[in-house]
């Protein structure tokens, strides 16, 4: 169960393994574990099989759709699936089945992948967690008394723990690159506008990016191939071509230059907004921690307002990005660490200033739109993972990728897993 | 505030009216502005709909060019700058004819400013400043089980939610309703001359809200305004603000102070009257739209499309009355619509008789169309087949009255004229000797307007020529009856 997919479409190419096993034992995995990590909403058992159907047909007749056909991968519930309820981890879409598939749903089917279900997330992608979900919180695989990260945790556990190969989530200040510290797995957050945000429930639209989660480097490669480039439906998408992400990761670092930062540090909230007005009428269906930051939405823009928040916001984020280019000006990868610290336990981070200040070290990233990936880069003296964050320049997701998988490669953690039984 | 009837003792010339307009205006465009829905009036509810306007959480907008060059078209028609770069906004408010809860807009950064609208009131011409004009959504539309106070349930059909629509925002230059209507007018004359909307009221595809206030007259000051929504005719719009201007009138007239409040036209009870002041209190809240990049206008483009301007209205004008020799207020009315005025060019060129031409459109033409759409009838009857029938009047072959029933015939079977006239035999009655008998048989027949005729009463040989004609069926050449009448009886008076 923690073969990466690229080895498991060896497996199918070789007739060793078929789609179909695969799928079944992913579901009974599913269904032996996930009671107790939580990292599902919603399996969708019946799709799956059949998808994984076809896909056996397709390698049976020597003709997949390429490297992602029979992959057992699982979404976040942010991303909108036909026919299947698309929650963002709250009540007030409980029962909200989407009539389309997001572009990223989409290209994933068109190659192929095996949907097993929808993930786990903080609800409405805000937290840091996934204990703000509003059905229940999801586990960390490597200590079920510790959060799994957010708000992507979901599916960041279910890679993790050996419930999906793969998985995507979305990054909005570190979604993706934080779980993804938290849980020992590969994630990635594409430089801004490299993947379609069509069918992608928003949190922020300027900052939100859809990437993978995977057991290893090539595997987010070859994740992040099969959904990037341009969509005509998201005019922000970017119109530049899609370099084969797999075949850049032989080409090695030589000749890189990685930055390492001293400092690596943006202020807190203003505490001020905490007084911001109660908004009666959406209340109900959100929960405590979606109220907080719509609350700071409300105030924020109101007349009178808007120069001292989203206008400051928009300097601050001019700023971050003068500075990442005068720094990519002297060096083509930025190294630094996913997180401040470990996975916490569940209830630990009860002030939100603290969980927001999670994010401090991935939040930059998503202000200047620039790619970041996070892989595994050891362990602490508790056992729990340690990611390492590599950030490059916009669109120069293949030296991030060579970057990471050489570092990888070098590096023995991703053997370790978790004792999930 | 109590509510002072209208036409109190006021002298009204101690205030000046001082009216703003804001047009919406619904574009022709195909497809709607952010998604690829077609735009179709009148289709069954919700038929024209998708997660896009639906607003489904997780879609995106794209935006539609084709609405960008209409807004453009309309732009340089009332000279204004269009901006190099603009941007869309994000407009909140909550209505359930709006599922996203903001309405895609444009705010900071409209496509143009800066314009006028040449308006004619009583035989002069005034600028209207135009401040504004930008792009925006339609929203979805509700129905009621009954009136919206006693409805029970409400339907929300989304066929109308993304239309494009244009948003032209006037300076508060319009002195009277009369000016305001004039000024509608004249930008519905526009924007259908552009082929950018359908101009047409009654199905909500000019939409016009009104913003007045009084001052006294010399003040440069503006007065406390006051916003009237739901003027959907011209009719309204000019009763609505003699209403509103009365009432202000009068309210200052005893020294009350006029309350900056949005009134909604009562069209029923001829009234305007306040709306819940918590209703419009709106705070939009507008930000730039994430999901759009903002857009830069390339002038090549803007000079392509200046350079398709067609001619409009009051420049065709103009030209009817110089070139044409027509009156002023015949070339209004050939003008003011540009498939009427295309059809009398296209006549004029077959029959070079602007009169006979523009007096044919102007009576039968007209009357056949009864408000419809010119463009259907002209396929019936082309501009040709005009030509065809005036030619037939200029050569005697048929009379001006046969050529009403012709003409009658050519709207329902689309043939032309000498087709017609050859099948009906309606070709004038011309042969001296078919006449006289048919001249001896009606006097025979009519012994009493003889005698009438003896004794002096002149109007006795009108009602022979009618008989005359009307046992020709019509076909006799009038002046041919009337001299051989003429004959005939002098030779009997003798
Ligand atoms: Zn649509």
């Amino acid at each position: 169960m923690y073969q990466p997919i690229h080895e498991l479409t060896d497996a199918y190419r070789r007739a060793d393994l078929t789609p179909t096993a695969v799928a079944e034992a992913y579901l009974a995995r599913i269904d032996a574990l996930d009671g107790r990590l939580g990292a599902y909403l919603t399996v969708v058992r019946d799709e799956a099989l059949a998808a994984a159907r076809e896909s056996e047909l397709r390698w049976r007749a020597g003709a997949p759709l390429g490297p992602l056909d029979g992959a057992p991968v699982a979404l976040k519930d942010v991303l909108c699936t036909r026919g299947v309820r698309t929650t963002c981890g709250s009540k007030m879409l409980e029962s909200f089945v989407p009539p389309y598939d997001a572009t990223v749903v989409e290209r994933l089917r068109a190659a192929g992948a095996v949907i097993l279900g929808k993930t786990n997330m903080d609800e409405f992608a805000m937290g840091s967690s996934t204990e703000h979900s509003a059905f229940h919180p999801t586990r960390n695989p490597w200590d079920l008394a510790r959060v799994p990260g957010g708000s992507s945790g979901g599916s960041a556990a279910a890679v993790a723990g050996g419930l999906a190969a793969g998985g995507f989530g979305s990054d909005t200040g570190g979604s993706i690159r934080q779980p993804a510290a938290f849980c020992g797995v590969v994630g990635m957050k594409p430089t801004y506008g490299r993947v379609s945000r069509y069918g992608l429930v928003a949190l922020a639209s300027s900052l939100d990016q859809v990437g993978p989660f995977a057991r290893d480097v090539r595997d987010a490669a070859l994740l992040l191939g099969a959904v990037a480039g341009h969509d005509r439906r998201d005019a922000t998408c970017i119109q530049a071509p899609v370099p084969d992400y797999g075949a850049e990761l032989s080409k090695g670092v030589a000749g890189l230059t990685l930055g390492l930062p001293d400092e690596y540090f943006i202020d807190g909230m203003d505490p001020d907004v905490e007084r911001a007005m109660e908004s009666r009428t959406r209340a109900a269906g959100f929960g405590a921690e979606v109220k907080r930051r719509i609350m700071l939405g409300t105030y924020a823009l109101s007349a009178g307002y808007y120069d001292a928040y989203y206008g400051k916001a928009q300097s601050v984020r001019t700023l971050v990005r003068r500075e990442f280019a005068a720094a990519f000006a002297r060096v083509d990868l930025i190294v630094a660490p996913t997180t401040p610290n470990v996975a916490f336990k569940h209830g630990e981070k009860e002030d939100p200033l603290s969980m927001y200040l999670n994010d401090v070290f991935t939040i930059p990233g998503n202000l200047a739109g620039i790619p970041g990936i996070s892989v595994p880069c050891g362990f602490s003296v508790t056992g729990l993972p340690i990611g390492l964050q590599v950030l490059g320049r916009p669109l120069d997701e293949p030296r991030l990728l060579r970057a990471a998988y050489a570092y990888e490669q070098a590096t023995p953690w991703r053997s370790r897993r978790p004792e999930l039984t | 505030m109590a509510v002072t009837p209208p036409g109190a003792d006021v002298n009204p010339d101690r205030y000046e009216v001082v009216i703003g307009l804001e047009v919406h205006a619904q574009l022709r465009t195909r497809s709607k502005m952010f998604c690829g829905c077609p735009t179709r009036f009148g289709a069954p509810p919700n038929s024209q709909t998708c997660p896009v306007c639906q607003g489904m959480p997780g879609v995106l907008p794209v935006v539609n060019r084709r609405a960008v060059e209409f807004g453009i078209r309309t732009a340089l028609a009332f000279h204004c700058r269009v901006n190099a770069a603009c941007r869309f906004a994000r407009k909140h408010y909550y209505y359930p004819d709006m599922p996203k809860n903001y309405q895609i807009s444009q705010y900071e950064e409209p496509l143009a400013e800066d314009g006028f609208l040449e308006v004619d009131v009583d035989g002069s011409s005034r600028a209207i400043g135009i401040q504004r004009l930008h792009l925006e959504e339609d929203v979805g539309k509700l129905l009621h089980e009954g009136t919206i106070e006693t409805a029970k349930a409400s339907l929300v059909d989304f066929n109308r939610s993304g239309v494009p629509l244009m948003e032209t925002v006037s300076r508060p230059e319009l002195r009277s309703p009369e000016e305001a209507a004039a000024y509608l007018r004249a930008f519905r004359a526009i924007v259908v001359y552009l082929d950018v909307c359908d101009g047409n009221m009654e199905e909500g595809s000019l939409r016009c809200d009104a913003n007045v206030s009084l001052r006294p007259r010399g003040a440069a000051e503006l007065g406390t305004k006051v916003e009237i929504k739901n003027l959907n005719s011209f009719r309204n719009v000019e009763r609505a603000l003699k209403f509103e201007v009365a009432r202000q009138t009068a309210a200052l007239a005893v020294d009350e102070r006029i309350v900056q409040e949005t009134r909604l036209w009562d069209a029923d009870r001829e009234v305007t009257r306040s709306m819940r002041s918590k209703e419009y209190a709106h705070d939009y809240r507008y930000f730039p739209e994430p999901d759009l990049v903002p857009l830069q206008i390339d002038r090549r483009w803007v000079e392509e499309i200046r350079a398709e301007l067609p001619e409009l209205p009051r420049a065709r004008r103009q030209r009817f009355v110089s070139r044409y020799g027509l009156s002023l207020s015949t070339s209004d009315i050939l003008t003011h619509h540009g498939p009427l005025a295309d059809y009398f060019e296209a006549a004029v060129t077959e029959f070079p008789d602007a009169k006979a031409v523009s007096n044919w459109i102007l009576s039968e033409f007209l009357r056949v169309l009864a408000g419809g759409d010119e463009r259907v009838l002209s396929m019936k009857v082309p501009p040709r087949n005009l030509a065809g029938l005036l030619r037939l009047i200029a050569d005697g072959t048929i009379s001006g009255k046969i050529a009403k029933d012709v003409f009658s015939t050519m709207v329902d079977t689309g043939e032309d004229a000498p087709t017609i006239v050859r099948r009906e035999g309606l070709t004038q009655v011309a042969d001296e000797a078919v006449l006289d008998g048919i001249i001896d048989a009606v006097m025979a027949a009519n012994p009493k307007a003889i005698e009438d005729f003896k004794r002096g009463k002149t109007a006795a040989k009108k009602a022979l020529v009618g008989q005359v004609m009307k046992a020709t069926g019509g076909k006799a050449n009038p002046a041919l009856v009337d001299r051989l009448l003429e004959d005939k009886l002098s030779k009997i008076q003798t």
